[in-house]
């Protein structure tokens, strides 16, 4: 089914179940603890072994030396395989380092052998025994050192008006400089897999991630074999957040491993060693140069910035916000990579736009200050309905204004401290702060298979469900489509053998993938029609109704298979317009005015996402976003050994996710709104639009609170509290 | 890096004392006679040979909780304990709590609120949370207790406090604490 042109008036205008709260339906198997995860799948394959990794204790380098006999001799082993023993693998196109083979070391904590043991406890043991020696080489591992390179040098990403001639005649202007700091994904379940590749033949690969087709083709360039020969399940993820977009070394060691012993191999990453052996999100020096004239119209952005990416990836690209969210006749933004010779950093909860909004949105509070204005004011005077870059090129749907105006309403903003530093209930400074989040609503071709059986719609689609709730929503977009009930739709996800669909990443998955149900669902009705012999059907109350035809669906195939499958695709007319989601948060801080401690006690989103496909599941996305977004503003950051470059809180103890007492009162407010040129069902994504402006929303509310400005993330306390002295005696 | 003699000290250590125990546990109201290598934790006895892998390993360090289970009537992290120190001891795991048609009340609360996503941490919040109300009905105090002699009452704070040993890193912490409170009015 092509989407060519913006929907119409359709049947999503008048449902009955696709908008409407709907539980979980793989609710039940997850609270009783029956949902199967990748590394528990016991009953898919017998005899399994366990693997375990051995990671490079270097960053940069080469092996000069590995001994495993002992680790082989040891009890329990059936087979090591070491990187000096394999050509170095093709790397796939999203994979930066290369995984596994030959001597190589581009990143600490590289996989450069497995174990393979009857148990754990065995092969863990048995990989303490490899001696390994390196030839190390220095590395660069200090983005601090990338300075100069904020200064106007290098190509722009967008240069359009007189930037320089803006800032000299402006009335005010704002010139900072930020930092953001590396974070990891910590998703709760680590990767793991289990692999069969018994016989070096067919390859069955049962693992935690986020994009099945993707994986598959990154196996087969891995291990340069027929891609047909591969099938890959991921019915279950235990979070992705990104961390889960790619092959990464789980799945390519569990299968050398059962290559190498002739008996499937399951393995996760020991928690300590993902934080370097996977990706993160790259830490970022950002300057940002705002200029507006005495009315607080925005005349131009400047806003320069480096990430730091292993060479040949693509960083943490924090400038692309700046160019469409607000106003302004002149703007310059340009994103420079650092080759730097830390972990892979790669794609993590809206890569580059948190970490852009959480400087962009910190800078317009900052400006409105500057023009004594109400920073939610300052931001609805410089909303825009159309790309500012390109005047021709409207956006969809915006309701920005509507999202400021709803949450300060519904924060009571009018009541908000005013003057930084001087709102104190006992040792506590109160404060209050907002910031506007936006982020693209992406669509990706997606592909479904439906079979009716009986009075049973089952769908089949390699979607995943990474908690953010394709099984339910693809449910209501089938029983909503065919007419059915709920309890009468199956959903069947995350495996190769079904029609390849969107995936789940860059908030694309819910509109893309619930818009290529729908076009299974049509081909089936087609189909229908077809036998019938009938004319434009109506399908409702799990009936097919036409002319003098009335037939209960489960009577249609008369004990046969109606089977249909179709794939959406979403036309080019979409890159003449820009279609986004809209956000603003509003926080309540409390600091405490001797440490410095801070502690959220309130926050506010207001979404504009278009339809809401079901608000129980869109409202725990952004809680979830919200809640990342704390741990940002506060405690996540990875830290770089300068010596030896790794990253040296590399557990869950010492990267400091938010935790239950960190979080507050959350509300989420939904407007209604739809985007007919998003989807059939007219829905944009909300899953990383919820994280989108809320560290900034924080830092503001740490400045209202106490008059200090921090301007590098994570805000702990040692990075106000000199200051704190002067604004809390 | 490597240290010097790694491998030495391992090998040492290998040559002393039996290497395998037997253990007899009472998991979810049933007795398991396991015969297991020392070092295999209470989790990975459940997971591994006991196949219930309804209780997660999220970190194999007690740092995040996800491996929560019920010892003796104490919640504990099931990741930081040897199986073989619970010779005969009472385990319950989310497995022992509830049937699809049959739920326990804080496995039905949890669905009521929505209060996980990925589900991975679920099995832990929920054994954490049927302690919390237990431990604060017994008057075991927690770092925000104010009143270390009268009853706690089921606050807000008490709960976030007594969670925070369980992460949720798809942030349904706002959820999880209404579920709490509602299994805590049921009871009330």
């Amino acid at each position: 089914m092509d989407f060519n042109q913006s929907a119409e008036d359709n049947l999503f205008d008048r449902a009955r179940i696709v908008g409407k709260p709907h539980a979980r339906i793989d609710g039940t198997l997850k609270v009783m603890g029956r949902a199967p995860y990748a590394y528990e799948r016991n009953d898919v394959a017998a005899d399994q072994l366990v693997g375990y990794p051995l990671c490079a204790t270097i960053a940069k380098g080469r092996i000069t030396h590995m001994d495993a006999s002992s680790a082989r001799a040891a009890p329990g082993v059936v087979s090591v395989v070491t990187t000096l023993e394999i050509e170095p693998l093709d790397r796939s196109e999203n994979n930066v380092a290369r995984l596994f083979g030959g001597d190589l070391i581009e990143h600490y904590h590289q996989a450069i052998a497995v174990v393979v043991a009857d148990t754990l406890e065995q092969a863990r043991s048995a990989a303490a025994l490899i001696d390994v020696s390196y030839q190390q080489e220095q590395g660069v591992f200090d983005l601090e050192a990338a300075w100069e390179k904020l200064d106007n040098t290098g190509e722009p990403l967008s240069d359009v008006g007189d930037v320089d001639a803006a800032f000299q005649t402006a009335d005010f202007t704002l010139d900072e400089i930020y930092r953001t700091a590396s974070q990891s994904h910590a998703m709760m379940e680590p990767h793991a897999s289990i692999v069969d590749w018994s016989d070096g033949g067919k390859m069955t690969v049962w693992t935690s991630n986020q994009m099945i087709e993707m994986n598959k083709q990154a196996l087969a360039t891995s291990f340069n074999i027929d891609p047909d020969t591969i099938r890959v399940e991921s019915p279950y993820v235990g979070g992705g957040f990104g961390g889960k977009l790619w092959l990464r070394a789980d799945a390519v060691l569990a299968a050398l491993g059962s290559r190498a012993s002739g008996r499937p191999v399951k393995l996760a990453l020991p928690r300590p060693l993902v934080f370097n052996n996977a990706t993160h999100r790259s830490g970022t020096l950002q300057r940002l140069r705002i200029a507006a004239d005495a009315q607080g119209k925005i005349t131009a952005f400047d806003h320069a910035a480096v990430s730091h990416t292993l060479p040949g990836g693509s960083g943490e690209n924090p400038v692309n916000q700046t160019r469409t969210f607000y106003a302004g006749a002149s703007r310059r933004v340009a994103h420079q990579l650092i080759d730097m010779n830390l972990p892979e950093s790669a794609d993590m909860r809206a890569p580059g736009e948190a970490s852009g909004l959480a400087v962009l949105e910190i800078a317009m509070d900052e400006m409105a200050q500057k023009l004594g204005m109400d920073p939610v004011e300052f931001r609805i005077l410089n909303d825009t309905q159309v790309d500012p870059e390109d005047p021709s090129k409207p956006f969809s749907e915006r309701h920005y204004v509507e999202c400021l105006r709803q949450g300060a309403a519904a924060f009571g903003w009018e009541a908000r401290n005013r003057t930084p530093g001087e709102n104190r209930e006992g040792e506590w400074l109160i404060g209050h702060g907002m910031a506007g989040a936006y982020r693209g609503a992406p669509t990706l071709d997606s592909g479904a298979r439906v079979r009716l059986q009986g009075g049973r719609l089952i769908v089949e689609t390699d979607m995943t469900d990474i908690g953010t709730g394709s099984y339910t929503i693809l449910a209501q977009t089938a029983a909503e489509t065919m007419g059915m009930a709920m309890e009468d739709v199956e959903i069947r996800l995350g495996n190769s053998a079904y029609p390849t669909s969107s995936g789940s990443g860059g908030q694309f998955g819910a509109t893309s993938s619930t818009a290529g149900v729908y076009a299974a669902c049509l081909a089936l009705q087609e189909q229908i029609a077809k036998h019938l012999d009938v004319e434009t059907p109506r399908f409702e109350n799990s009936r097919v109704l036409a002319g003098d035809t009335d037939l209960a669906l489960s009577e249609v195939a008369n004990g046969e298979e109606f089977v249909a499958e179709d794939t959406i695709h979403f036309g080019d007319f979409k890159d003449d317009m820009q279609i986004g989601t809209f956000g603003a948060h509003f926080i309540e801080v409390g600091v405490h005015a001797y440490t410095g401690e801070t502690r959220v006690r309130r926050m506010l989103a207001v979404c504009d996402a278009g339809r809401i496909l079901n608000p129980i599941t869109a409202r725990s996305q952004v809680l979830g976003g919200m809640t990342m977004g704390v741990g940002a503003a506060l405690s996540e950051g990875l830290t770089v050994d300068l010596e030896r470059g790794f990253f040296v809180n590399h557990d869950l103890a010492s990267y400091e996710v938010a935790v239950h007492a960190d979080i507050p009162e959350q509300e989420v407010i939904f407007l209604d709104t739809t985007d007919a040129a998003s989807s059939p069902l007219k829905s944009k994504g909300v899953g990383e639009l919820g994280i989108c402006g809320v560290a900034a929303a924080i830092a503001n509310a740490i400045y209202n609170a106490t008059g200090v400005r921090v301007r590098e993330y994570p805000i702990t306390l040692d990075r106000m509290i000199d200051q704190l002295s002067n604004a809390a005696p | 890096m490597n240290p010097p003699n790694s491998a030495e000290r391992h090998r040492e250590t290998a040559q002393n004392g039996a290497e395998r125990s037997n253990v007899s546990l009472v998991v979810n109201g049933a007795r398991h006679q396991l015969e297991l290598d020392n070092r295999t934790t209470l989790l990975d006895a459940l997971r591994e040979h006991l196949k219930l892998t309804g209780t997660k390993k999220g970190c194999d360090h007690g740092q995040c909780g996800a491996c929560t289970v019920s010892v003796n009537g104490e919640r504990i992290n099931a990741c930081l304990t040897l199986a073989v120190m619970h010779e005969g001891d009472d385990v319950a795991t989310i497995e022992g709590l509830g049937e699809a048609d049959h739920l326990d009340p804080m496995q039905q609360a949890f669905l009521d609120h929505d209060a996980f996503q990925c589900g991975y941490c679920t099995p832990g919040q929920i054994c954490s949370a049927k302690a919390v109300l237990e431990e604060i009905r017994t008057k075991l105090p927690s770092h925000v207790t104010k009143d270390l002699t009268a009853p706690i009452e089921v606050t807000d704070a008490e709960i976030r406090e007594r969670m925070s040993g369980n992460l949720c890193r798809c942030g349904a912490y706002a959820n999880i604490l209404k579920a709490i409170h509602q299994v805590a009015e049921e009871r009330a």
